[in-house]
Parts: structure tokens; sequence; C-alpha cells
């Protein structure tokens, strides 16, 4: 199956889902608590600029999508937010991230602590080479948890809202590779849960992922967005539509435009994004 | 034909005629060891003919045939034979004859023609002696306090009897000479060293200098009482066992007495089923390995060369394995990688390539005459100028080699780190841990069957080796193995004696080279063996943990 396939076919399983759910209520920025301010966010890999002044606002306990074609630096803002961008040695950058108001780029700033707050799922299913109980104790130990009762109530909790636990209730203590991608991916959202985050930043997460797995993973971003507030970044642009309220178009390192999703995908003000979406472009 | 190379056909044959080679190898240099050290502990029968060369005397010749060659009538004229005619193939058996003490060459070649009919004679004996080598010859009385106790037949029985009666008290003797012996003079030691440091201590007043004297001689007479009284009952284990003695004569006649104290095993090779043989075998093998060496290591066991092998290359890769580990630790994930860092990888791995002679000798300026006398200085100054660590030990041996085989490690280890995807450690850093969370919770037990298979090569390579060491602290024959009952146990000051060097010792140092070539291939089988034991324990740990950590192909 090519990709194209691929998600073709998630777009049929989840259409169905998603018309019970009915469309999405009609939002405004203005009306929302903003949990991260992005302000003329520059972002240069060596000579090569990747973003250029980003700036926007993501509202708290809300879905906000990153669309836009490859390379378009989509995941590279993502990754500024909870400053993974500093593993790659060439990197600058210039403009600000505020979190709670907070500036994340503050040498003060405490850069474990900004990542349990602001969680993390990659593209492809990064488990560890554990059980899965330990996986998703993982946060957890680090931040010294020992006692076994807390532990075990948390990974219940992180497993029950990531969708898994009745999968692999009866086998925490195997190893998580034997899961299937789906399961995995799951794991590793169970596992950034664990530890109670803010906002969690999804890497086009169901991209790696049969179309049954990615409306699972689809499916939980509705429930979860209850408690955190969810960036995702995502080539699909059927899964924007269907899973998030905010949705931003990105081109070349800039922000063309940002929008609540309906008006995004029904009306948008800028040419560029209207012939992306409609698959004039990309 | 070109199909035939399009298919990769030679390329496959090619591939296969590699391993196969390699194979042939490795099966064919490891069987040879083993079919000659492994035959050297079968008791062969003792055969006896008569030896007349034209224009000499007859000789009755009694031994071991050891080995059997045909060469031309002219080579064998060049090498001394007799001969009628120069111009036929000739056969020619070195027999071992034993009898150091009364022939004085015990290999020796005789021309199949000038035998005469070999046959094997019943009561033919074989001692394993504790001085001079083997006797081969015939038992003719038993004697006990000078009196003949048991003649010809009998004579045999009687004999072994009273040989299994004394061997108890042959042991006791050893182990009063090798350990009893060796702990008060351990002790003694202590003693005096301490009545050393009191002399050269000024502070302390005359009256309790006076009272610690008095207390030290106390503790140091009680000990020589000790000794003595050791030495008495070795004494009188002595006497008792110098009642019994056999008298025994070889084929051309001469007569040897001995006393029970002087044989280690009696056998009758020519009596012996192969069930007896096989026994015995299993014994002389036993022997050997779990023994002590005799007669310039040409004779005996090689226990200590065994255990000085194991605890030197034990306390190598307990200093290679952290202080590689770290090393690599630093190189791949903290260092900034530049040219600085290029140049230090690039100079660990050309480590590996010096001779290993020059590690021994940096080891013997460094490690034994600089660190080791600067600890004798400070630490045991009371000794001096006896070294303590100022000489050749354990310890600095296998610093030696923990340094030789350092660029192993941390090679393997780096490959390790980096074969860790690097969304693994992404992932531990997105929950918040930090980086050296992340490498001690996640990466490091990750790497850890690469540190165990660089510890494998690490083993392989520092077992095997024999030159540095014999700058650093091998020697021939050591008197006491480095661990003992003695505080603190482990001796790492210690001389030992190392399977290599004692393959060197035995097959080029020796005065009896013929005797001790068996020697060499049952000791370097068993190095090859201890080795692969070595080896195989590190496998199965990092198989395991491979199984832990093991992750689908992805």
């Amino acid at each position: 199956m090519t990709e194209q396939q691929q998600n073709q076919g998630a777009s049929h399983g989840f259409n169905a889902g998603a018309r019970k759910q009915g469309p999405h209520a009609r939002r405004d920025i203005r009306s929302e608590d903003i949990a991260i301010e992005v302000d003329k966010l520059s972002l240069w890999y060596g000579n090569d600029q990747a973003l250029k002044e980003v700036s926007m606002q993501i509202p708290r306990k809300r879905v906000t999508a990153f669309i836009g074609p490859s390379g378009c630096g989509k995941s590279t803002l993502l990754r500024c937010m909870n400053r993974m961008n500093e593993l790659i040695d060439t990197c600058r950058i210039s403009g600000q991230i505020r979190l709670d108001g907070n500036d994340i780029d503050d040498p003060a700033m405490d850069v474990p602590e900004l990542r349990r707050r602001v969680g993390m799922v990659f593209q492809k299913p990064n488990p560890f080479p554990k059980s899965i109980y330990e996986n998703v104790a993982y946060g957890l130990r680090l931040q010294g948890v020992r006692k076994r009762s807390i532990l075990d109530e948390v990974v219940e909790k992180s497993l029950r809202r990531a969708a898994l636990w009745d999968e692999v209730k009866d086998r925490l203590n195997t190893n998580a590779f034997g899961l299937s991608g789906g399961q995995q991916q799951r794991l590793v959202i169970a596992r950034a849960i664990a530890i109670e985050p803010e906002v969690l930043l999804l890497d086009e997460p169901a991209s790696a992922l049969d179309p049954l797995a990615t409306l699972k993973i689809e499916e939980l971003m509705f429930e979860l967005k209850e408690y955190y507030t969810i960036v995702i970044v995502t080539h699909n642009m059927q899964q924007a539509a269907r899973v998030s309220d905010y949705t931003a178009y990105m081109y070349l390192g800039e922000m063309i435009e940002f929008n609540d999703t309906d008006t995004l995908f029904t009306n948008a003000a800028r040419k560029e994004t209207e012939d992306y979406i409609t698959g004039r472009h990309g | 034909m070109r199909d035939w190379f399009k298919q990769g056909t030679p390329w496959i044959w090619l591939n296969a005629g590699a391993v196969a080679l390699s194979l042939v190898m490795v099966i064919g240099l490891v069987g040879h060891i083993a079919f000659n050290g492994l035959q050297h502990f079968w008791p062969r029968d003792l055969v006896a003919f008569e030896y007349s060369e034209p224009d000499r005397d007859p000789v009755q010749v009694l031994g071991e045939v050891d080995r059997t060659e045909s060469l031309t009538g002219r080579a064998a004229a060049e090498r001394g034979f007799r001969l009628e005619t120069e111009d036929e193939l000739v056969t020619r058996h070195r027999i071992k004859r034993g009898n150091r003490d009364v022939t004085d060459r015990d290999f020796v070649w005789y021309l199949e023609q000038h035998m005469g009919a070999w046959h094997y004679p019943e009561d033919a004996v074989r001692l394993e002696r504790r001085q001079w080598g083997d006797f081969y010859g015939f038992l003719d009385e038993v004697r006990v306090d000078g009196e003949v106790v048991a003649e010809g037949e009998a004579a045999w029985d009687r004999f072994e009897e009273l040989f299994a009666e004394n061997r108890p008290r042959i042991q006791e003797i050893g182990r009063i000479e090798r350990i009893e012996i060796g702990n008060v003079n351990a002790e003694l030691e202590e003693v005096r060293l301490a009545q050393r440091r009191l002399a050269a201590d000024e502070t302390i007043t005359q009256e309790a200098r006076t009272e610690r004297e008095a207390a030290l001689q106390i503790q140091r007479d009680e000990l020589e009482e000790q000794y003595a009284e050791l030495e008495d009952r070795r004494n009188e284990l002595l006497e008792r066992i110098a009642r019994y003695q056999v008298v025994l004569s070889t084929i051309e006649g001469h007569e040897v007495t001995h006393g029970m104290g002087d044989i280690v095993k009696p056998s009758r090779p020519n009596q012996m089923s192969v069930v007896d043989k096989s026994i015995f075998y299993v014994g002389e093998f036993w022997d050997f390995v779990s023994g002590y060496p005799r007669e310039a290591n040409t004779e005996g066991g090689i226990l200590p060369a065994i255990f000085g092998t194991v605890l030197m290359t034990l306390i190598m890769a307990v200093f290679v394995t952290p202080f590689g580990v770290l090393a690599a630790i630093y190189l791949s994930e903290y260092a900034k990688q530049g040219p600085l860092v290029r140049m230090i990888r690039i100079s660990v791995n050309n480590l590996a390539g010096v001779p290993s002679i020059v590690f021994g000798v940096f080891g013997l300026g460094f490690f034994v005459y600089l660190l080791g006398g600067a600890i004798d200085e400070l630490f045991f100054a009371e000794r001096l100028p006896a070294p303590t660590l100022g000489k050749g030990a354990v310890l600095w041996a296998s610093l030696t080699l923990a340094l030789l085989t350092l660029p192993v490690v941390i090679v393997s280890t780096e490959e390790g780190l980096s074969r860790i995807p690097g969304s693994i450690r992404h992932g531990s850093l997105a929950l918040g841990a930090t980086k050296a969370e992340m490498l001690w919770r996640t990466v490091l037990p990750l790497a850890t069957p690469a540190m165990i298979t660089g510890l494998i090569l690490a083993v392989a390579r520092a077992a095997g080796e024999v030159a540095p060491l014999m700058l650093v602290g091998v020697v021939k024959l050591a008197p006491q193995l480095p661990i003992d009952g003695n505080f603190p146990f482990i001796h790492v000051d210690r001389s030992f004696m190392h399977l290599g060097f004692h393959i060197y010792d035995v097959g080029f140092q020796s005065p009896n080279v013929e005797a001790g070539r068996p020697l060499v291939y049952a000791t370097a089988l068993i190095l090859v063996m201890v080795i692969i034991v070595l080896n195989l324990t590190a496998v199965a740990i990092r198989n395991r943990l491979r199984e832990k950590y093991r992750a689908e192909s992805d």
C-alpha cells in the first residue's frame, strides 16, 4: 500500500465516526485561554533559515494542527516548543516562545522541567526496550517516584486514557516491542501523559500507522483534549480537518494562515492556503 | 559464462571458500593441539628389545615408542647410525627409555633394522618420580627397615599396598610444606616488620617501646616454636616413609633404590586393560591440571599457571571495563565532535597496533619502577630494600594488559553507543530526563552487550599475551599462589605463573626439550580451554542481556 492509499483508507474509516460526532463548533481564538505564544520566532540550521518570524497563539485544551508541505518547518516549530531543537548543534533561534507567559528560552529555564510540562510524541513509535509497565512508569521514575501503589495507579490511569488498558492489562510485564505499531504509538502517548504534562506535542503521530490504528489515535485526541493542550503536525489534511479546532498552514518557514479549522478549510483568507487544501499545490 | 558471473555464483563460491578455509585452519590447529596434548597422558605399553648395531655390543632397551619416522639410508648415516648399505629407506623409532639418573639421555633413536624382536614384558614397571623423570624397569624387592619383605611376583602387590599406606603421609608433608609452614612464615614476617617499624618509630617513649618489644618477642618466640613443631612433624613423617623402600633394576641391570617418598605414581602399563588405562588416563590428566610443577616445569601439573592466567585476566577485566566504558562514553556522548576528538580516536585505535612488548616495557618503567617504587617508599618502607610492589606483580601485569586492551573496549563501546537509535534518546529526553539520566537509564543498559563484546575481545587478547608479561610479573616458577588463606587473601603484589609463558618456558627454555614437548601441547590445550571458558561466560552474560533488551527489527 502506498502512503496515498493509506491516507485515503484512513479518511474513509474515520468519516463514519466523524459524522456521528457532528461538525465542529465554530471557534474564535480571541475568546480562548492562550497556553503558548510564539512571538516572531526565527530559526536557522547553520545558514539555512527554517522558520521566518513565525507568530501564533495556541489555545489551552484545544487541538491545534500544523499543516503544510514537507520541509515547511512545521515539525521544527513543534520541536521549538519543548526545546528539542537544541539537540541539533547548528541550530540558532531568535524571537520568543512563551509558555503561560514565561519565555521558555530563558537561560534560567529548567529544560527537563519544561519537557515534563510539554510532552512529545514522535512520528515513529519509540517505546523503550523495557516492559509495557516500565515504559509508562519511566517519567515517574525519573521524578523519583518509587512507591509501587502510586506507580500502579498512574500506569493504569495513563493506559486507560490512551485507550490501551484493555488490550495490555494482562501483559504489562512483557516487552513493549511485542505490541503492534498502533499499540506502540498509544503506549508512547500513555508514557507522555503519565507525567501529567500541560501540553502534548504530536509530530505526525499516525503517519507510520495503518488506517485502523490511525483512527484510534484520532479518536484518542478527542478524549485527550479535555485534559491537555494538543499540538499536532500532520501531512494529512483530512486528519487536520477531523481532529483539530485550530489549524495553521505553513509554507517555506512562514506562517501563511492561522485560523479556526472550519474557517481555514471552508473559507481560507489566503489563496495559497486554498490551493494547498484543494490539492492544487504541494 | 557471463550469466554464471552475473548470477553471483563465483562470488558465493569465493565467500564459502573463505569460510571453509578459516574453518579448516581453526579445526586443524585446535585438533593438532588437542591430539598431541591429550595423548601424552595415555599410558603406553613398554616395549623391550635387544639392539645390536654392527661392530658394537648389543644393548637391552626398555621404553615407550615415542615417535617413528622413515628416512633415507644416507640421512641415517649422517645422523651417526651404522648401516651396511646406504641405498635403502630405513625406519627409526625414538624410544623414551627414561631413567635419566642412570642413562644420560632419556630419548634415543634406534634403527628398526638393528632391533631384535619386540616384546612387552608383563612385569615391566613405570614409576613417575619426584626427581629424574620416569623410571622404566623391573621391581626386585620391597624392603621395610632394610629387611626384605617381598620379592619377585609378590613384590608388586606388597609395594602397591605400602604405597597406598604411605600416600596420606606424603600428602601431609606436601600440605605442611606448602600451606602450614607458609602461614607461619607469613606471620613471622608480620612480626619482623612490626619490629622494624618499632625500631624506626621515634615518637614512642622508651617505656612503651620496651613493652611493645617484649610483646613482639613473645609473639615471635611462639611462632618460632610453632615452626619448629611443624618441622618436627614433617621430619617424623619423612622418617616413617623412609622406612619403606623398593629396589628396582633397569633392563641393563643397574640397580636403583627408591623410598616411597620419591615415587609419585607407579604403574605396570603392559598389564593394564583398556579400562584400567582409561582410569589411569583421567587420573593423569587431573594431576596435570590440579598439580604443581616439578623438575623445571617439565613434569607435574600446571595449576599455578592456570590460576595465574585466570586471576590476571579477571583483574584486568575489572580494570579495563569501567575505564574503557567511561572513556568511550565521554568520547561519543559528551565530547564536542571535532578534529581533537577525531585525533584522540585515531590515537586510541592506533594504540591497538603497538607491539605488545612495548606495553611491557612501559609497564616495567611506569608501573613497576615508578608507581611500585613510590608505593613501596610510602607504604612499605619497613620492608625496604626488599621491594613489595616495586617488582613484577600480578597487579602490574593486569594493569599493563588493561592498557593493551583498552582500545578494544573503547572502540566496541563507542560502536554500541552509536547504534542506539536517536528516537530512543529523544523519547527519554522528551519525558524530562536530563542527559545523564537518559544515558544511565536508557542508553547504557542498551549498550551493555557491546561493552561485553569489547570485554570478550579484550579477554581473548589478554589471556593469550605473553611478551609484555615477562617484564611485569610472570615468572618461571612462583613459590606461592597469588591467593591463599593469609590476609588479605588476594596478594596482588606477588609474581605469578602464566600458561602462555609456561608454554614458552617448557618449550624453549627447558633443559629437556623432548620431555617437555607433550606438556607444551597439553598446556596450550589448557590455555585454549581457559580462554574458551572465559569467553563463553562473557558470551552467556551478553546473550542474557541481549535477550532482555531485544528490539524487534524495525
